[in-house]
């Protein structure tokens, strides 16, 4: 009885995250894209619920980045959203697509490709770091021989190589935590996810870390996708970014796009009398601070442009030496994120 | 590539075939269980009993040991069914120790350690982490259980001719399907109670409870209601009931008690055994039990509702 109950429940699940789906993938696509024309994750309307509780809310979207941020407040879903593209939960509503394979009816083929470093102390016990990579790899597919040979390579570029003979539990936290990227990378996935990669290192470790998750990026070998709280991590080896708020998408850019794409705040260096300038200006409604005897901060107006302040300093008889847009940081972005909640796709 | 061109690249070499891989789990836990040289020894005793199975059959065939040692071993210890469940119930006993020193760290273990997630994000599905798992027990209980008494049953055959084989098959037939059934419930137990408990102290110690418990409640119901119904509770009884059944040992009827009553008159009591089926079934519902348990608890992640 309950057999036959839990088949019903995965029936309903199913017909539920197929109503969910866009009309174009019902319709004949082919199973593997293009790489120029593939997302590396696709998101067709994904939702997770625990019980009652709705965790994610409908994602859709195309991502696409080399590496992906994936940020938001604790509980906004980023680690659900990770263990979902992984297989580790089955989505109540609609799916998505990794490398263009389904990560319900795919999922092996997709597990193949990608590699996991999770957030949580994970290690096989009574083993040493060389057995303990080696058997990751096995698992992956690898042949005995080759597991082995990777699991050297992979422990001395993580910075092992001099330990990878010791016990995984007489390991510090920051060799635990290179020891979960060497297992993440052993089998040379396409896609990484790194969840919280740098939780509980030290400066030194963190810089380490951070250095090899650019380097592994730079190697235009893999994408990856670094889930973290720390925005600072996310900023120094990430392009694409997506914030996640309440379970839902608050913002997907592309970070330095959107750094540039804020053109409101101008910063001026001047020579000349700025008293009767930034009387000028004001009149226009821009606000402005001056921040040093040749220096002003302006927040432009809907309607006024760049052009109008050169004309006014042309009245004025100033000159503007040097005329720079404020770049938005991480933190303005996320802050704005968390604010608005609007959908960046 | 060498390990000093340290630089990430893509593996794309051969892969192994999906089938085969459950079996490296139980190649990894050999290399650990045989590190102890306790268990080591341990194994090496448990094969001793085949090894006195072995020289019994030998002897039953060697006119010339037999006159030196002047006893008649055809006459006391005949080699028919009875022999082979002996020997048969012996190694079930050692096979039982083993799966009590080796099931309960096997997925308590990688529990406890948050392991399920490394293994569960590669090409690696759940079912194939307990077959895996299972594996360890069932290669390992195997080579000390079926597969060395269907060689001697083998050996006896070689020796006394194949009209003995053909009359005897039954027996061969027996050892497997009595052996293969314990070493599966013990498999299949040790690991929902690995699964459950996450602590091989407390795992080990709720599998010696879940087999000696209920055995001694049995024995008490079976004394006070003058019945055989108590050995349904005891998994040593219900296995011992099987391979009964599986050796032709098995009656209707356990035992008949006599005695005279108060009046004078003899009084006769039978007391009847529960019928076998019976027994196998309560044997299958507690494999079903075992595998909704590790259904239940091996998942990457337990989700909180």
């Amino acid at each position: 009885m309950a057999w036959a109950s839990f088949g019903i429940i995965r029936i309903r699940r199913y017909k539920k995250r197929m109503a969910a789906l866009p009309e174009a993938t019902s319709s004949k696509t082919p199973l593997i894209q293009t790489a120029a024309e593939q997302p590396v994750i696709d998101l067709q309307g994904l939702s997770i619920d625990f019980g009652r509780r709705q965790i994610l809310k409908g994602l859709k979207g195309d991502l696409r980045g080399k590496a992906i941020g994936l940020l938001g407040p604790n509980g906004a879903g980023k680690t659900t959203l990770i263990h979902t593209l992984l297989g580790f939960h089955e989505p109540t509503a609609g799916t998505a697509k990794i490398f263009g394979l389904d990560i319900f009816d795919q999922a092996k083929e997709i597990k193949a490709l990608v590699g996991y470093m999770p957030e949580r102390d994970s290690f096989i016990a009574k083993m040493s770091a060389v057995h303990f990579v080696r058997l990751m790899g096995e698992l992956s597919g690898l042949p005995r021989e080759a597991a082995l040979e990777r699991a050297h390579e992979a422990l001395f570029y993580v910075g092992l190589g001099e330990a990878r003979y010791r016990k995984l539990e007489t390991y510090s936290l920051g060799m635990k935590q290179l020891a979960k990227l060497a297992q993440a990378i052993v089998h040379g996935p396409r896609l990484i996810f790194l969840d919280e990669p740098t939780n509980g290192l030290d400066p030194p470790a963190r810089l380490r870390m951070i250095k090899l998750i650019r380097e592994i990026r730079d190697s235009g070998q893999a994408h990856l996708v670094l889930s973290s709280h720390l925005l600072l991590d996310v900023e120094e080896c990430c392009d694409e970014i997506l914030i996640l708020r309440e379970g839902q998408i608050a913002v997907y850019c592309n970070l330095e796009e959107e750094r540039k794409s804020n053109r409101k705040f101008l910063m001026l260096e001047t020579r000349g009398d700025q008293e009767r300038f930034v009387k000028a200006v004001a009149e226009l409604g821009c606000e402005y601070a001056i921040s040093g005897e040749h220096r002003l901060k302006l927040v432009m107006q809907e309607g006024v442009d760049v052009k109008d302040l050169y004309r006014i300093a042309a009245q004025e008889q100033l000159q503007i030496r040097r005329l720079s847009y404020k770049r938005d940081s991480l933190e303005d972005i996320f802050l704005k994120a968390m604010e608005n909640g609007h959908g960046g796709l | 590539m060498a390990v000093y061109e340290q630089t990430y690249r893509r593996y794309e070499g051969r892969l192994t075939p999906e089938w085969s891989r459950f079996l490296i789990i139980p190649r990894y836990a050999f290399q650990t269980v045989f590190k102890s040289k306790l268990f080591a020894v341990f194994f090496v005793i448990c094969f001793l009993p085949l090894l006195a199975e072995a020289i019994l059959i030998y002897l039953h065939h060697n006119v010339s040991a037999l006159a030196i040692m002047k006893i008649n071993v055809r006459e006391i210890v005949p080699i028919d069914g009875s022999f082979f469940q002996t020997f048969v119930t012996v190694q079930a006993a050692f096979a039982f120790f083993v799966a009590l020193l080796i099931g309960p760290p096997l997925v308590a273990r990688d529990l406890r350690n948050n392991a399920l997630p490394l293994y569960l994000c590669r090409p690696f599905s759940r079912t194939e982490y307990v077959m895996g798992k299972m594996s360890v027990l069932l290669i390992l209980l195997s080579f000390m259980t079926w597969i060395p008494q269907l060689l001697l049953f083998a050996l006896q055959s070689y020796l006394e001719g194949f009209t003995w084989f053909r009359q005897n098959l039954w027996i061969a037939s027996a050892i497997l399907i009595c052996s293969v059934v314990w070493i599966l419930v013990l498999s299949l137990l040790s690991q929902a109670i690995s699964a459950l408990l996450k602590w091989r102290v407390v795992a080990s110690g709720a599998i010696l409870g879940i087999f000696f418990i209920p055995l001694a409640f049995g024995q008490i119901i079976n004394a006070i209601f003058l019945t055989r119904w108590g050995t349904l509770i005891s998994l040593f009884s219900l296995i011992n009931n099987v391979s009964g059944g599986l050796f032709g040992t098995y009656g209707s009827v356990a035992e008949t008690i006599e005695y005279t009553d108060f009046s004078g008159r003899d009084v006769q009591i039978l007391i009847s055994q529960p019928p076998l089926w019976i027994s196998w079934a309560v044997i299958c519902a507690v494999c079903l039990a075992c595998l909704a348990l590790l259904s239940w608890k091996v998942k990457a992640y337990e989700v909180v509702r």
